[in-house]
């Protein structure tokens, strides 16, 4: 038998084309897609709403600030030109991190890698395919953002039908240049680094990046861009504003080819530059790739975490926990252990820490107490409004650490179906692990942020004992619609709450808000009128009615979800 | 001591488990064998507790899995046949974490772990985290989390895949003293000298449906086989592929 396949014909050495490499990916894609619609049409409805009134709403604001600087004859182009340079800048700095952070996966740690190269596929179709793939899973967002807005300036300013292929001629190699960039220090990083590592370290300066970003921008105070005193000399603004950002930026070429074509200037350059330089690099990423690749690839598979650091904290935790039964104090203890243990879910602390940071400071900056007198009413006003914004921080902060408690379970809750715990306790464990830290954050900055708006006692006590209830009801919500939206398939628990269970927690979350400010507002309207009467505030049955609904409304959003998502967690088959 | 009486499992219009009934006693050691796909992993989970059954009962030790699913879950040990484990904890915290899923802890877990551990030759990797260990490694450590809370019955599915002749030498060793002293193990296998020389009776399925179970020697009765071996029974039973096939495949 075995001369029969030594002496049968060897095949034609023929190299498969992209679209094989890449098929199982796109076949995939297709079938996930089939999966979504057969599973009801309701998802699909809805998710098209959603994305249409979000291009609207991105489509508006585009149009209406560039119909109000267009008809400003000379600065008005300028004036587009740099909004257009600093949106491409900042698409470019966000897609540069996004391809930092995919090219680690599709190049080092995907599952379909191992069968690839074990095939005889040769070093440049994988590069281009992974490449390919890479462009794709980092930029699809960034082209839903772009459409709108470049709609908005092609309808403003009278592109024209070519428009579109200009776009397009523009923003292709503009695309490509961040994904050659991402992936060649991803590349070098891996040879450094061991893969694991490597991950953990991008996703680090992914989110430390993200993170910095957002707090500059808030702390530079670009609010005072708008007053007065800041545009004494306007000359220099002019100046500032003809400067590109930089010569050497793709994101300014692709800004001056589009603006050149709705401005009617005739100058190839910068669209000969976009398409001179994407080829090269993409030219040099693949010299890059043959090079070190192999190494790094042989590097990313024995390179997993073997050692655990830091032993104390544990037994502290082991103490405080002591007095539970033990499969509830264990179940605590595991999920603590894990997400300090898990640089993909520790990490989000950073941009948890940036929100508290700009949110407090939006609060300090607000002009209440300098300057004139802001009226009484007001301030109590702000104090009470404040309770919905502290509220949405709320959720998103649950949407990032409750959400995804019964999707981390993942693959293995086979041991948790076939061991003897009750489920009820395990979503308890899990509920009262993710609302502990919830309820000292919610309190903290209700406390804090009352504190510098200067609140009295009554909106105080109003605003902790609202707080206290909405974070018990909100922490429900996010695991029960976690538990009842699971995504299983996820290395990445940041992942987790970017899907559709996700979108649904947050919709939930901002009604739930909006129904406890609307019904709460009957007591604080009361409390305020009294107040500016300088009459004693009574206690009126239109308030305790008030105040009973809002908790009724938040016990009842407390138990519900988690007993829907006990009932999910029941019917869950592996 | 497990008894599963018509189980069925339906996925839409697909039956992965046809009106299965069984019965394994105490003290025994029953093989559970079939080709890929033919409902051994899926008949395993049910009795796990992890997938629901369409129709049928399970009753681990007299007590009705759908009735009284926590008694009955803490007579049993589940071995799956992918070993996932939390990679972010060691191995000392995956057992002490298993134990306390069945109410257990204290010193006499940590003396039984030690044991384990030293049994399954982990002893060394218990501080170090699980995403460090080899497949067969991790299939040791899930063994070890199985006998942990001293179950009457084992559910293995695919025990030997991943492990050293040594381990799983080892494992035939254990399961066949674990019979012994009365308690019940229920394992699935590929490997049919395994099942030929462990079992004390075989079922075979194919297709959702047990198509025989006894002894050897009863399932040599009931199919008119002569003296076969379990292999050549099992290819008769099942259907296996024609030499002519092969050169065909081989050949072109």
């Amino acid at each position: 038998m075995s001369s029969s396949i030594s002496n049968a014909t060897m095949p034609v050495r023929v190299q498969p084309t992209l679209r094989t490499v890449l098929r199982p990916k796109w076949l995939g894609t297709f079938a996930r897609i089939r999966e979504q619609k057969s599973q009801g049409t309701g998802k699909v409805v809805l998710l098209v709403l959603l994305g249409l009134g979000f291009w609207s709403a991105v489509f508006g604001v585009f149009y209406r600030v560039l119909r109000y600087i267009h008809s400003e004859q000379e600065i008005g182009t300028i004036l587009a030109a740099k909004l257009l340079g600093v949106t491409l800048l900042a698409f470019a700095s966000l897609l540069l991190l996004s391809n930092l952070i995919t090219a680690l996966s599709s190049y080092f740690l995907a599952r379909d890698l191992d069968m690839l190269v074990a095939a005889p596929v040769d070093w440049l179709r994988l590069y281009l395919a992974k490449l390919g793939e890479t462009l794709v899973h980092s930029s699809w967002m960034v082209v839903l953002m772009a459409v709108p807005i470049f709609t908005a300036y092609g309808i403003v300013y009278k592109g024209g039908p070519f428009f579109p292929i200009v776009v397009l001629a523009a923003l292709v190699p503009y695309f490509v240049l961040p994904c050659v960039v991402g992936t060649a220090v991803t590349l070098i990083l891996v040879n450094v680094f061991p893969a694991r590592r490597a991950r953990d370290l991008l996703s680090l300066v992914a989110i430390g990046a993200a993170g910095g970003l957002v707090l500059l921008l808030r702390l530079v105070r670009p609010e005072q861009l708008a007053r007065p005193e800041g545009m004494n000399n306007l000359l220099d603004y002019l100046g500032a504003l003809r400067t590109p950002t930089s010569p050497f930026l793709p994101s300014e070429w692709a800004t001056a080819t589009i603006m050149n074509w709705l401005t009617r200037v005739a100058d190839p350059l910068p669209v000969v530059l976009l398409w001179t330089t994407a080829p090269a690099f993409v030219v040099l990423g693949a010299i890059l790739h043959w090079k070190l690749y192999s190494h790094g690839f042989s590097k990313a598979q024995e390179s997993p975490e073997r050692f655990i650091h830091g032993r104390r904290w544990p037994s502290l935790l082991y103490t405080i926990a002591g007095a539970m039964p033990p499969a509830r104090r264990e179940f605590i203890l595991k999920d603590v252990r894990i997400f300090f243990r898990d640089t993909t879910q520790w990490s989000q602390l950073i941009l948890l820490g940036v929100l508290l940071v700009v949110y407090i400071f939006n609060i300090k900056s607000l002009p209440l107490f300098s300057g004139e007198r802001v009226p009484f009413f007001l301030v109590s006003l702000v104090v009470f409004l404040n309770l919905g914004l502290a509220g949405f921080v709320l959720a998103a902060v649950a949407a990032r650490f409750v959400f995804p408690a019964v999707s981390l379970e993942g693959k293995q809750m086979w041991l948790l179906r076939s061991s003897p715990l009750d489920l009820a306790a395990l979503l308890w464990s899990k509920y009262w692990t993710g609302t502990v830290p919830l309820l000292v954050l919610a309190i903290a900055i209700t406390f804090t942020t009352n504190l510098l708006l200067q609140a009295t006692p009554f909106m105080m006590m109003v605003s902790l004992g609202t707080m206290v209830l909405l974070t018990l009801a909100i922490s429900s919500l996010a695991l029960g619609l976690g538990a009842l939206y699971p995504k299983f398939d996820t290395e990445n628990a940041a992942q987790i709450p970017t899907g559709f269970g996700g979108l649904i927690f947050m919709m939930s979350a901002i009604v739930l808000l909006g129904v406890v400010i609307v019904i709460e507002a009957v007591p604080v309207m009361f409390y305020l009128r009294a107040q500016l009467a300088g009459e004693p505030v009574a206690i009126t049955p239109k308030m305790i009615i008030a105040l009973g609904s809002v908790a009724l409304i938040c016990i009842v959003t407390t138990l519900v979800p988690l007993r829907v998502g006990l009932r999910r967690m029941e019917q869950m088959e592996f | 001591m497990i008894r599963l009486t018509h189980l069925t499992k339906r996925y839409g219009s697909f039956t992965a488990v046809d009106d299965v009934s069984l019965e394994v006693s105490r003290g025994e050691l029953f093989g559970f064998l079939g080709p890929n796909g033919a409902g051994k992993t899926t008949t395993m989970r049910m009795i796990a507790g992890i997938l629901q059954p369409t129709q049928g009962t399970i009753e681990i030790g007299g007590d009705n899995l759908a009735e009284h699913p926590i008694k009955a879950k803490h007579r049993l040990g589940f071995i799956p046949d992918r070993p996932y484990v939390y990679e972010k904890l060691t191995g000392a915290e995956f057992l002490r974490f298993v134990a306390a899923l069945y109410g257990q802890s204290g010193e006499s877990i940590e003396r039984r772990m030690d044991e384990l551990l030293a049994l399954f030759e982990l002893r060394d990797w218990k501080d170090e985290l699980v995403e460090s260990y080899s497949h067969g490694m991790r299939q040791k450590l899930i063994i070890s989390s199985a006998l942990l809370h001293r179950p009457e019955a084992i559910v293995v599915d695919e025990p030997m895949v991943g492990l050293d002749p040594k381990g799983a030498r080892f494992l035939k060793d254990l399961f066949r003293a674990f019979v012994d002293r009365g308690g019940t193990v229920l394992m699935s296998t590929h490997t049919l000298e395994v099942a030929e020389a462990m079992c004390d009776r075989i079922g075979i399925i194919q297709q959702g449906k047990i198509v025989a179970c006894g002894t050897m020697a009863e399932l040599r009765q009931q199919t008119a086989s002569g003296d076969m071996s379990l292999e050549e029974l099992f290819l008769k039973l099942t259907g296996g592929i024609h030499e002519r096939e092969l050169d065909v495949i081989l050949d072109q």
